[in-house]
């Protein structure tokens, strides 16, 4: 078992894990924090985007262990019922989810995508949104979604 | 003081708040004390025995409680009936861990059970097996000799067979002025929802479970989990409020459900249970088919002939069936007729319904006939369809409840703006690319099952409802609540409907575009009746001020009762609760469709899909650059998530014909992309523009709210309009799916 300390949406846990736990595992069986979705365990859905250091990730591609003292942000994290991130509320109003399970990681993918500030177009938000997999088929609202937050430039 | 309507109007899904603040729980996430995490070891093998199981280095691992498999599994239901679930087809159910038998590749044959998720995960790759390997037959193409028709039974009366041969076939389509045969393939998919399944079972004690499981029938799964282990029905409790899709694979409870249960109760504990992505691949899935027709028409482009035959591939233990061979008479008015469907049995796993099931196969072939017909004739592929319009169900000889697709053709056309188009293939392009036009008709069933609702009016005046059916992900939760609403003319606010629960009233399965009406008409039933028994109630009132009116002459608005004539003077709900000594006044009934009426009619919901396509001159790559499908589907309760639900299936069209297939290796006799890397469906890169239209579609025969449902119309069409439109652009009939950019090349 190794101590490992992650401060996850403002708060610092300590935690002993074994070296072979995923962060996203860490995130939801260990921490409780389940907005975090498992879509594939491999890298392949984008369902465990989250934010590390500032950085989207993918969580299941990372070891907890190798994450020591990072500064993490989740789903939960980012905003709350009485105080949606406009990202959030943009999904909402755009129907930008169907089933939802998909839908936090689109979220904090789009959170990190805009701060990386490479995308102008559409085309291009859709291209550097594209590792994030959608089943109910809503890319029309996701994409809709970010370019609204997007060109209102009150992401950050 | 007349409210507006709230069925209509585009609400924002009302769990929304839930699901992009993470709130929203599905079944792998409830937090359960002293849980324990099983794994699922699957079969390497494709057919043959288990000779024998050698589970020490296993269970020597520090963490594993126990590894499960057909040798030491507790006590099991040994009549297939106790197996047999709502939807389970006709022939021997799959029975998991019930012997040593193999039947198909990635049947589950061991259960590891753990402390914790990457033990148990471990431990499963240590478990050892000796077999014995059989010869096995998996690729329908190498099979079709053993076609034969499928048995029937009770889950297929959904899903009639063809209808008989109508006229002379062979000689109409022999003495036919213009004809065209074409074969169509297709493969094996797979539903890969977002979510993999998962359960959470809750041991409440000797014979007592809670489960959390991901399921589009909460009461199909109950009754199965109780039947299998002889638990009693009222202490197995399925809840799925949040399920991460599932487009059919959760209409039959799914093997980790039976094993998450059976661990439950062999150590008495908590436990959780999450396949994984490859996993998802081994339990159900479209299944490949192959299809001929033959199409022949006059002249003047009028239908003659049409035949179509089908084979499609079933597993060795039960016969699925998927109507294909049946759409194009219901379409299209040709004398002569011969329509046929076989399946033909494989060492595969049972296939199951996955969205637009049939129909999205057939009408692919149909419409990419059609198109083939056009060119041979110098018609317009639009002109052809209006040509060969029929308002009646010729296959059926019986009008249809309504049919707006003419005016979806005529609007579609128009948004799209086809008269853009020139017909010659290679004939439109931008740049280096190849651009095509191409339209498609899409048609589904419009079905209705039986559903309970209980209806309450509680002490706040408020309106709570109560069915056991789910929402994947279609916006039946808010759906409903907009019903409700309406119903009892009350703000959305003051109705709170509750679902996802097998203790609630009866629904069935989430499946077939069905639910919409299903639980709309339930809940129709149920506020009907709860207005008669909340005057029944006012009218023992002192000074009850309507005592001399009707009941139909007592208006239900804004949570009070009043006359037209004077709103001034009313009641409020929560006075006749108060009267009522605060007990909560409700009733609950069954919502039926109106068979006996609707006997002589046939239901339909249509489509039209026109798309636009680029090919690249050099490269062959294929973009759906722009798309607009036109619904006539009834009344439509939300536009806001009808269109997400027509967007989404839209997208499912652009995957069938251009991205996913599960490819089987012949040799080994098993998939071989299982994993969502090699398994390609569309990223947002690949979604351009997109439209929906929904055509004015009146409706007073179908149900009491005119409603026929979105969740599968919307995919029908897309994949002909998308094979037509690189036919238009490159002069290249693909007729196999997905369509590959180097058949193009």
């Amino acid at each position: 078992m190794a101590k490992t300390i992650l401060t996850v949406n403002g708060i610092r846990h300590e935690l002993d894990l074994s070296p072979w736990v995923s962060l996203l595992d860490a995130l939801r069986d260990r921490l409780l924090l389940t907005g975090t979705k498992k879509g594939c365990d491999h890298g392949q859905c984008g369902a465990c985007t989250i934010i590390c250091d500032d950085k989207r990730i993918l969580s299941c591609l990372s070891l907890a262990v190798a994450k020591n003292g990072s500064e993490i942000t989740t789903i939960e994290g980012l905003g709350d019922d009485d105080n949606l991130h406009p990202l959030q509320q943009a999904f909402i109003d755009h129907d930008a989810f169907q089933c939802g399970y998909c839908t936090p990681g689109q979220i904090c993918s789009a959170v990190g995508m805009l701060k990386e500030n490479r995308a102008t177009t559409r085309d291009e938000v859709s291209e550097l949104m594209s590792g994030n997999l959608c089943r109910c088929g809503a890319n029309k609202g996701i994409i809709d979604a970010i370019m609204q937050v997007k060109d209102g430039g009150h992401y950050e | 003081m007349d409210k507006d309507k709230i069925v209509g109007k585009p609400i924002s899904r009302l769990e929304g708040k839930l699901k992009v603040t993470g709130a929203a729980k599905y079944a792998a996430e409830y937090e359960v004390e002293n849980l324990l995490h099983a794994y699922v070891v699957n079969s390497p093998v494709t057919k043959g025995k288990i000779k024998s199981i050698n589970i020490d280095k296993a269970t020597a691992l520090p963490g594993v409680i126990t590894v499960l498999s057909h040798i030491n599994r507790p006590k099991l239901a040994w009549f297939d009936l106790q197996y047999a679930d709502m939807d389970a087809p006709p022939g021997t159910v799959f029975k998991p861990f019930y012997n040593d038998e193999i039947l198909y590749n990635g049947q589950p044959i061991a259960l590891v059970v753990a402390e914790d998720f990457e033990t148990a995960r471990y431990a499963a790759t240590l478990v050892e097996f000796d077999f014995e390997e059989k010869p096995f037959e998996t690729f329908l193409t190498d099979h079709t000799e053993q076609a034969r028709p499928p048995k029937f039974g009770l889950a297929t009366a959904l899903k009639p067979p063809p209808p008989p041969p109508t006229g002379d076939f062979e000689q109409a389509y022999q003495d036919a002025a213009v004809k065209v045969e074409s074969e169509y393939q297709h493969g094996t998919e797979h539903h890969n929802p977002m979510e993999m399944f998962a359960t959470t079972t809750v041991y409440n004690g000797e014979g007592k479970l809670t489960i959390y499981d991901k399921t589009q029938g909460t009461i199909n799964n109950q009754l199965f989990v109780a039947n299998v282990f002889g638990l009693k029905y009222k202490n197995v409790r399925v809840l799925a409020p949040f399920v991460g899709g599932a487009f059919g694979s959760g209409l039959r409870p799914q093997y980790q459900l039976l094993l998450c249960a059976m661990a439950a109760i062999h150590l008495k504990r908590n436990v959780r249970l999450v396949l994984d992505r490859k996993q998802m691949f081994f339990f159900s899935h479209r299944p490949p088919t192959k299809q001929n027709l033959k199409f022949a028409t006059d002249v003047n482009g009028r239908l003659t002939a049409m035949a179509h035959t089908a084979l499609s591939e079933t597993s060795s233990y039960e016969d699925y069936f998927e109507s294909v061979a049946s759409w194009s008479h219901k379409l299209y008015p040709a004398p002569n007729t011969l329509f046929e469907q076989k399946v033909v049995p494989l060492d595969v796993c049972t296939p199951l319904d996955m969205r637009a099931p049939g129909g999205s196969t057939a009408l692919h072939a149909i419409e990419c006939t059609m198109d083939e017909l056009a060119y041979k004739l110098k018609i317009d592929p639009l002109e052809l369809r209006l040509l060969n319009y029929s308002d009646t169900d010729p296959s059926a000889k019986k009008p249809y409840t309504s049919k707006a697709l003419r005016a979806c053709y005529l609007q579609a056309a128009e948004r799209f703006g086809w008269k853009n188009r020139t017909p010659e293939p290679r004939s439109m392009t931008r740049g280096n690319k190849l651009v095509g036009y191409g339209m498609a008709t899409g048609i589904w069933d419009a079905l209705q099952f039986p559903s309970r609702v209980e209806a309450i009016i509680n002490a706040d005046g408020k309106l709570i409802l109560n069915n056991a059916v789910t929402d994947i992900g279609t916006g039946t939760f808010t759906v409903m609540t907009q019903i409700a609403a309406d119903e009892l003319g009350l703000s959305i606010e003051d109705v709170d409907f509750r679902y996802g629960d097998s203790q609630k009233p009866f629904s069935m399965f989430q499946g077939g575009s069905a639910m919409t009406a299903s639980t709309g008409v339930g809940i129709v039933v149920a506020t009907k009746e709860l207005k008669k028994k909340i005057l029944k109630v006012a009218r023992k009132m002192d000074n009850f001020p309507f005592a001399k009116s009707d009941d139909k002459d007592i208006i239900f608005e804004g949570g009070r009762i009043y006359l037209k004539a004077d709103p001034e003077i009313s009641i409020s709900f929560k006075e006749i609760v108060a009267f009522n000594k605060g007990r909560n006044i409700k009733t609950t009934n069954m919502g039926k469709p109106h068979m006996l009426k609707l006997r002589n009619y046939s239901k339909a919901t249509h489509s039209a899909s026109f798309v636009e396509v680029e090919v690249d001159i050099e490269l062959g790559n294929v973009t759906v650059t722009r798309a607009v499908t036109a619904v006539a589907a009834g009344k439509i309760i939300n536009p806001k998530t009808a269109k997400s639900q027509i967007y989404g299936s839209m997208v499912w069209g652009i995957s069938k014909a251009l991205h996913e297939e599960t490819i089987m290796d012949k040799k080994l006799g098993k998939y071989i992309n299982t994993n969502l890397g090699e398994y390609h469906i569309p990223v947002h890169a690949d979604i351009k523009d997109m439209d929906v239209i929904f055509a004015e579609e009146e409706d007073e025969l179908i149900n009491e709210l005119g409603i026929k449902g979105v969740g599968e119309i919307g995919l029908v069409g897309m994949p002909a309009a998308i094979s037509n439109a690189i036919f238009h652009a490159t002069g290249k009939r693909i007729n196999s799916l997905p369509i590959h950019f180097d058949e193009l090349m």
